[in-house]
Order: C-alpha cells, then sequence, then structure tokens
C-alpha cells in the first residue's frame, strides 16, 4: 500500500520544482540562524540568494560528522532551545558522541517518513511490530516506534537485548512484524530454530537496518523465518531511520526526496557521478527545523536510479550499499569492504554466513584472516574435504575482494553475534 | 552392517579435545574406538560409542560442532596379511577409502573404514569372507 500517493508517486517535474523551492526556502533560514553555516557561505562567497533550484546544490559547502563533533553537542541547532523536543546521539567508536535535535514539526516528518515504510512493506493498523532496536539515544527504537503509531498499528517496545524474552513475548503477543539489526535478526531466527518455535510465531515481516547487510542474508532470513525482509535506511544525522527503504519489488531503496536532496559524488573530486555509477551518497535536509544540514557525507557508497519503480513510486532509489568509505579497509592498497565477504560466503552456501575478518602485517606486508563458521549439522568429517572447503573460499574471496585471503574454519557459535551493530574486523596493523 | 560413527569438528584450542570427551563421559556414554586427524587449524575427532544418537545431542547442547557418519566396522585377525585382504577386496570396484583406522575388540584385531560408497562397500563385503561387526555389538564392545 502506498502511504501518501500524492507525494510519493508525484513527477519528476513536481519533485523538482518542490525540492527547489524548499531548498531556497532552508537555505536562507540557515544563513540566518547557523553562524557556522553562514561562515563557510561568506568564506565561499556565496549568499542565500544564490541558491534557487536543485542544482545549484553544489554550490553550498559540505557538512561532515567531523563538523558535528566539533559543535557538539547543540552548535549547529537552528532554533531557539525552546522549540527542540527531542535529542539523540550516535555514540563515537572515537572521541565525543554526534548530538541531534529535533522540533515538533521534525518529529512529525520522521513519523510520516517511517509510516511509509512500514506501509510499502504491506504492513498495516492491523499488524503488531515488535521493535527489537534499541530505545535511547540511539533512534532506531524511537523512530520505528513513531512511525508505527503512526501507521496505527499495535506497537511491542522490546528494545534490544534478552533474545529468549524476544521470542516469548514474540509468541505470546503475536508479532506480524519485526523491526531490528539484520544481524541481530539472524541471531533471533538461529534462536527461534533451535527452540522448535518456529511454527508457533506468526512472524511475516522483518524490517532491518543500521547496518550494511546483502541480498543473499535477506534471502537466508526470509527462508529461515518464512517472512518477506526489507531494509531500511537512515542515519541520525539526517533524521533517522526511514530517510530511505525498499519496497516489495526490491529494486533498490526509495529515498523521500520530498525531505533529503539525495546526490552521488565522487569521494575523491567531489563532482556529481551520474545516475548508476556508484560513489559517495550525500544528503541536503529540505524541510528539518532544528538540525538542517548542507550535503552531509554519509559515507555510504552507493549508485542512484531516477527511473519510475514498478511499484508505481516516483522517488529515486539508492542501490544496496556497496560499503561503507569510513568501513573501507586498504589492505596491500586494494579498497576491501566487509559486506563483500559475507556476500561472498551466503553465495557458496556452505557455511554461515558469519564471519571475523583479521588484518595484521608481517614483513610490511599486510595479511588478511578470515575466520568463518564450519555449519553444523553439514560440516565434512574428511579433513581432505575441509581443507578443500578451505581453499574453495579464500579462492571465492580472492576473486570478490581483489587480495589473498587466508581461511580459517572455526567452531559454529564461536564468533560473535552482537545484539546491535556486528563487529567483524579485528585490525591489528600499527600504521602510525 | 552399517555403523554410525561419532564425527566431531574441534578446533586447535586448548581443552577442547577434553571438552568433548568430558560432555560424553558426564553423560554416560561409553567410547569404544576413537581416532584423531588433525590439521594445522582443527582437529576431527571420529568415535564408536554406545549410543551415537545421544552423542550428537549432548555434545550440541555443549555447543561442540557433532554429526554421525555412515562407516562400516570389520573384523581382522591377529595375523600377517589379514588387513591387506580386506583392502584387495576393495580393489578394482571403484571404492575409494577416505579414512580408516583401527582398534582392538577381545581377540581379534577390528579396522573402522569410511568408504566413498557404503552400500558398494557392503556388497563386496557380503560377497567376501571378510566379517563384520553389526552395529549394536560394536557399539558396547569395549564397554
Ligand atoms: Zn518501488
Amino acid at each position: 500500500m502506498i502511504w501518501n500517493e500524492t507525494k510519493e508517486c508525484m513527477s519528476r517535474d513536481e519533485i523538482y520544482t518542490l525540492q527547489s523551492a524548499r531548498l531556497a526556502k532552508m537555505v536562507d533560514r540557515v544563513y540566518h540562524n547557523v553562524p557556522f553555516y553562514r561562515k563557510k557561505m561568506q568564506q565561499m562567497g556565496i549568499e542565500p540568494g544564490d541558491i534557487r533550484c536543485v542544482e545549484d546544490v553544489n554550490k553550498l559547502p559540505f557538512t561532515t560528522k567531523d563538523d558535528l563533533r566539533e559543535n557538539y553537542p547543540f552548535g549547529l541547532v537552528a532554533v531557539p532551545q525552546s522549540e527542540v523536543t527531542r535529542v539523540h546521539a550516535s555514540s563515537g567508536t572515537t572521541g565525543k558522541a554526534t548530538v541531534v535535535a529535533y522540533t515538533r514539526k521534525d518529529i512529525a516528518t520522521w513519523s510520516e517518513c517511517v509510516a511509509r515504510v512500514l506501509a510499502m512493506t504491506g504492513m498495516t493498523r492491523e499488524d503488531r511490530i515488535q521493535i527489537s532496536y534499541g530505545y535511547g539515544l540511539f533512534t532506531g527504537g524511537l523512530g520505528v516506534h513513531y512511525g508505527a503509531e503512526h501507521l496505527g498499528a499495535t506497537v511491542i517496545p522490546m528494545s534490544s537485548g534478552n533474545t529468549k524474552k524476544q521470542i516469548t513475548m514474540m509468541e505470546d503477543f503475536g508479532a506480524t512484524v519485526l523491526a531490528c539489526t539484520p544481524s541481530y535478526a539472524l541471531h533471533l531466527a538461529e534462536a527461534i530454530e533451535e527452540a522448535g518455535m518456529l511454527d508457533r510465531i506468526k512472524l511475516k515481516t522483518a524490517i532491518l537496518g543500521a547496518e550494511p547487510w546483502t541480498d543473499n542474508m535477506r534471502r537466508e532470513l526470509e527462508k529461515k523465518l518464512n517472512i518477506n525482509a526489507f531494509d531500511i535506511y537512515g542515519l541520525s544525522e539526517v533524521m533517522g531511520p526511514g530517510v530511505a527503504a525498499d519496497c516489495l519489488e526490491h529494486k533498490g531503496l526509495h529515498v523521500y526526496e520530498d525531505y533529503f536532496l539525495p546526490e552521488i559524488i565522487n569521494p575523491e573530486t567531489f563532482q556529481p557521478v551520474a545516475p548508476g555509477e556508484v560513489g559517495e551518497l550525500v544528503f541536503t535536509t529540505l524541510t528539518k527545523e532544528a538540525l538542517p544540514l548542507f550535503r552531509y557525507r554519509t559515507k555510504d557508497l552507493t549508485s542512484i536510479t531516477y527511473d519510475k519503480c514498478n511499484c508505481g513510486r516516483t522517488m529515486a532509489r539508492i542501490s544496496k550499499f556497496k560499503g561503507r568509505s569510513d568501513d573501507m579497509l586498504i589492505i596491500r592498497g586494494v579498497n576491501v569492504f566487509p559486506s563483500q565477504i559475507e556476500a561472498a560466503l551466503l553465495e557458496m552456501g556452505e557455511t554461515s554466513p558469519h564471519y571475523m575478518m583479521v588484518v595484521d602485517r608481517e614483513d610490511n606486508l599486510d595479511t588478511l584472516e578470515v575466520l568463518v563458521e564450519v555449519d553444523e549439522s553439514y560440516f565434512s568429517d574428511e579433513i581432505r574435504e575441509l581443507e578443500n572447503l578451505s581453499r574453495r573460499i579464500s579462492k571465492v574471496l580472492k576473486e570478490a575482494l581483489g587480495v589473498a585471503v587466508k581461511v580459517k574454519l572455526v567452531e559454529p557459535k564461536t564468533l560473535e553475534r552482537s545484539e546491535g551493530k556486528a563487529k567483524r574486523v579485528i585490525d591489528k596493523r600499527t600504521l602510525y | 552392517m552399517i555403523v554410525k560413527q561419532l564425527s566431531v569438528f574441534l578446533e586447535n584450542k586448548e581443552g577442547r579435545l577434553c571438552d568433548a570427551i568430558e560432555t560424553l563421559s558426564s553423560n554416560g556414554i561409553n567410547i569404544s574406538a576413537l581416532s584423531l586427524a588433525d590439521s594445522t587449524e582443527y582437529g576431527m575427532l571420529r568415535m564408536l560409542v554406545s549410543d551415537p544418537e545421544s552423542g550428537v545431542k549432548v555434545l550440541k547442547a555443549a555447543g561442540i560442532p557433532a554429526k554421525l557418519t555412515d562407516v562400516i566396522c570389520l573384523k581382522a585377525a591377529h595375523k600377517t596379511g589379514a588387513l591387506s585382504r580386506i583392502l584387495k577386496a576393495f580393489m578394482g570396484k571403484g571404492i575409494a577409502i577416505e579414512y580408516m583406522y583401527a582398534f582392538a575388540a577381545g581377540e581379534n584385531a577390528s579396522v573402522v573404514m569410511k568408504t566413498s560408497d557404503t552400500e558398494k562397500a557392503i556388497e563386496v563385503i557380503k560377497e567376501s569372507d571378510i566379517e563384520a561387526w553389526e552395529a549394536e555389538t560394536i557399539y558396547n564392545i569395549n564397554a
């Protein structure tokens, strides 16, 4: 079902006109309310009047996560404190957290976006959604919560963790939709399988995000739980989950372009790349009141298409992510994305998709070891077969990544299953 | 004639072999025969035990990956040439011996054999004068 057909199916011309008007208005407001951006614009010699249509966006300065950190906590907020009705924060692995703020209208916009996402997966007010994203400063839990309430569904606010209780509630409350991270969904699926409870739960849809995952992982989850799984994308700086999501076609994630203006740029030259080409995703918020951002560099690598989708929506679609430029590892000069490993393992289908990358340096040469869990019931008891399997995985990974990989088979369930973002890389190199 | 062998995947980590053996003994499962094959990264523990089905269950519950493998178990007299007689019976039949190990059982020696084609191997044994153990006997032979 299409939640807001007027917006989600408007013509490309209408989108262009709406975006241009909103962009010009937003830039004017930011110039007068955010000293950080005003200073940047003055340094670049541009005035609000120079930004009149979508194409002018490339005159604006970029914003990075560092800019948010440096203006911690409220330096970039464009409204008086009394207008701010909520804050969220993401924990930084290094240094300060980044804080984001919302006005009442921002929360309403966010709820609208999430309601569109949920409706896009076929969810209605008859459904019961178990929200197993963390609640609190993290945007996942509350973001989906407000959207689901806006849709009118029954919300089961579980938050993350306590897998056993999750499954009990899922059964007792008859949850039909699950929202959490893909790695936690896989963890839940395994626990449900082990408990032999698959026929006692009523799940039909999973809405998963907050970490990169692959199409193959989606298919595995769908098979394991007998559900349809969807990808919800978002980042707290731009809003939270619901900036984009995939529809029943599963051919890219629709971006809510009436609220967010996407660009794909070459991360080295900062020039736009053509539709279909891979580059870094950049967002300019078009309506956000509390924390409007110019050209926020997401570090997510993807491509975009403006072709109308078979589902009827006209909103541009970004492809499943090719990786993150800051998760990206450079091994022997080659750019390596962890998600490529998962994709390759799932494609092979002979082991579990859980892996751990160990990067080290021996004699000034980078080494990459990948630990892969053998499948609990289908491993071969012949050493030769296991060695063949290691070799096959090495070969497939070398082809996928472009660097030599040493594969080590480990016992099932020994690699960390996180209840939030999965930790899959150990980098032992000391490079500085 | 098919014997269910308990195969266990072990990482080369201190104490894993001991964990597996202890899990079986504390559940009252007796080991009749055992072999440990290893590579630099991991080991494969193969055993004939008093109750293979329970063996898999208790090991899995302890987080140790285990499964059952079909093998055959043949008697070989304590005499020169007994083993080569067995091996010769399989030659030219298109059956590969994937691995084998021997253990003492009463008056005889015995060999456990995993072949590339268990059914065909059984045919060969039936046509020869080689004696094979029945599963129920072998599970408890050293109990
Ligand atoms: Zn679509």
